[in-house]
């Protein structure tokens, strides 16, 4: 059964109350996640597609605190999200109803859009994109268009649902998403921080890493809150290239499940996801293999105590004990 | 009309580069922003930049004083005004038109004189456009942008950039460059070609509706809880619009006093205009509605209809979840009475 009959039957039945999808937009690319109270809303202008990137669990926090039951679609990056944020105790398990969908790897509109330049619709055929433009036909591979995060999947299994579209995925252990973090590990410490100066420079502070973040959900974050006087709006100093992000990234290690979405929203294109990843990888090798929302039961490393914990010392670049 | 050859573009960036300080679009990491020139520095084939040209006038930080403590005394040094010529390369009709609106909020009285000094020894050369993208809707304000004007308008066709003087100072300016003669003649078919496209946008946008008289009608719309539902409430669409003028001015306390500074603000932030009496808009719908009705409605009553968004499309490009003004205006403006 297609996603968007799923949505229809869900709400007809009565077994949900609300739908939380992707609405469509002006294009084939700018979906906007909605809640959808009617099947005939559904039918007017839910879209599900390569182009539905965006990982609505965040949503549920606020969603799943309403009234009635509240209808999900999980691809399997995004159900890590969702169950993390049942194990953090954000999002109200009961409330809502998770239905899993299989993934082959969503798109990055700003590569398609460079690839076929003024785009206004697109239709999937056998891994081609073909595309409408301004200024005619265009095709484009699929897989040349992918979101940075699909190239490198680190998972096709989706881990919690109560209800699976097709058959489940399973982990990927060959993905190469560490690749790249070993390449800048390799660098000189110098090398390092032109890397990170020369791409935290162009940020803008909008925000949108942070407030996109599923592991992001303080009530007030800390960046915010004048009261303790720790606000900070402006890109003032080097401030951005020297603590927010950094600061940001410690903040979720342990918690985050590497979705990608810092980097999917970035105007900038900074690879945010790379400090994330430092960190899992170094969390990974200093404590033994772990994935944030893989599971509801395991502690996460930062939170958990061991007699065999390795030193401080031990992390790289660390004074040697 | 003058001219030089596309291929002596380099020299004719430097020969620019020798009248005054050049800043032109060229990609920095695969994004494309307004950079100072230097040598090897080149023009961007992307058709627009992610930030707009606003940031050289109005930067999205800048001091404006420096108070010194010493003892029981304190000593105010005002920040310097920009007081050296500069060029600007690359503007594209969209990004002009937003000057005009910033013009009339900053050199209102009491003028801004920091945005005052940046126009007054800016030197701007558009660049036409004739390859849109989809996200322009710069027609529906009326904008030519297949002839922007600017001190100096240039068209760069497949063989030759020509260059054409709109006021005094874009005369001054052409005289001291390396260029040939040229004729109106040469752009002819490729502004027709480019005019053709941009009629032939997708998105076609009706403004009608949107006039002060239906100020209150529009603002107790019930869509605006439904298209403000998904907003994460950063501030992406804020900070590369080219129009967005409202800013925060904070104080930072330095070793031996403090550094009084603006910076941009949001109104989509959650501690927007927490200063004036603590009574911020109390939730996303409020700031979202409070952005659109400030550039369809507000902004044109107070000055004579003109709406504050040029359709550069940044926005529908870069909202983390594709909100944005096209679906507002259409939304709200879809709807009307009759």
């Amino acid at each position: 059964m297609q996603v968007k009959e799923k949505a229809i039957e869900l709400l007809s039945s009565g077994k949900v109350s609300r739908v939380l999808g992707w609405k469509q937009g002006e294009f084939c690319y700018d979906l906007t996640p909605a809640v959808f109270e009617s099947a005939e809303e559904v039918e007017r202008s839910f879209v599900f597609s390569p182009l539905a990137g965006a990982n609505l669990a965040k949503y549920l926090i606020a969603e799943s605190r309403k009234e009635g039951v509240v209808a999900a679609f999980l691809k399997p990056c995004d159900s890590y999200s969702v169950l993390q944020l049942c194990k953090e105790h954000r999002i109200r398990r009961e409330n809502v109803y998770l239905v899993g969908v299989p993934c082959e790897g969503t798109v990055d509109p700003d590569l398609l859009r460079e690839n076929a330049k003024g785009l206004t619709a697109v239709r999937e055929a056998g891994g081609t994109l073909v595309c409408d433009t301004l200024y005619g036909e265009k095709r484009v591979d699929l897989s040349a268009v992918l979101l940075e995060r699909c190239k490198v999947c680190k998972s096709k299994k989706i881990v919690v649902f109560d209800e699976l579209l097709g058959e489940n995925g399973e982990e990927n252990p060959q993905s190469t998403r560490f690749a790249a973090v070993e390449e800048i590990e390799n660098l000189t410490p110098e090398e390092r921080y032109a890397f990170w100066q020369k791409e935290l420079s162009r940020c803008i502070r909008c925000n949108a890493c942070r407030n996109v973040c599923p592991a992001c959900s303080c009530e007030t974050c800390v960046f915010d809150n004048a009261k303790l006087g720790t606000d900070n709006k402006a890109p003032a100093s080097r401030f951005e290239e020297q603590y927010f992000h950094i600061i940001r990234a410690f903040h979720v290690a342990g918690r985050c499940t590497d979705c990608g979405e810092c980097s999917r929203v970035c105007p900038q294109k900074i690879p945010l996801h790379l400090l994330n990843r430092k960190f899992i990888r170094d969390m990974n090798t200093l404590y033994g293999q772990y994935q944030a929302g893989a599971d509801e039961e395991s502690l996460p490393p930062m939170l958990d105590f061991r007699m065999d914990d390795c030193e401080p010392s031990a992390a790289r670049g660390g004074k040697q004990a | 009309m003058k001219k030089i050859e596309k291929a002596r573009l380099p020299e004719l960036f430097a020969a620019l580069n020798e009248t005054a300080a050049l800043y032109l679009p060229a990609d920095r990491d695969g994004v494309a922003a307004f950079t100072r020139w230097q040598e090897g520095v080149t023009l961007t084939e992307k058709l627009n930049t992610v930030r707009s040209a606003k940031d050289l006038f109005f930067p999205q930080v800048e001091t404006l004083a420096n108070f010194k403590t010493q003892g029981g005394t304190i000593e105010i040094e005002d920040a310097a005004r920009q007081d050296e010529d500069f060029i600007v390369f690359g503007v594209r009709a969209c990004d002009l038109r937003s000057f005009e609106i910033l013009d009339r909020v900053f050199l209102a009285e009491p003028q801004d004189t920091f945005y005052k000094a940046r126009r007054e020894h800016a030197a701007i050369i558009t660049l036409a456009c004739n390859a849109p993208e989809e996200t322009c809707f710069c027609t529906a304000f009326s904008i030519d942008a297949a002839d922007p004007q600017g001190d100096v308008t240039a068209f760069l066709t497949d063989t030759a950039l020509c260059l054409r003087a709109n006021t005094e100072k874009g005369e001054n300016l052409l005289a001291k460059l390396p260029l040939s003669d040229g004729a109106e003649s040469e752009i002819a078919a490729w502004q027709k070609q480019a005019r053709e496209t941009l009629e032939k946008l997708p998105i076609q946008l009706d403004l009608s509706g949107f006039t002060g008289e239906r100020m209150m009608e529009l603002f107790n719309h019930p869509a605006w809880q439904p298209l403000s539902e998904a907003c994460l409430g950063c501030g992406t669409c804020t900070f590369v619009c080219p129009t967005c003028q409202c800013y925060d001015v904070k104080d930072f306390k330095t070793k031996d006093g403090v550094q009084r500074f603006r910076c941009w603000d949001s109104c989509m932030y959650s501690d927007f205009t927490m200063m004036s009496a603590g009574q911020p808009r109390p939730t996303q719908k409020e700031r979202f509605r409070q952005r659109f009705m400030h550039k369809l409605v507000y902004y044109p009553m107070n000055n004579e209809g003109i709406f504050s968004c040029v359709g550069c499309g940044r926005c529908l490009q870069k909202c983390p979840i594709h909100m944005n003004i096209v679906k507002v205006a259409k939304t709200l403006g879809g709807e009307r009475d009759a």
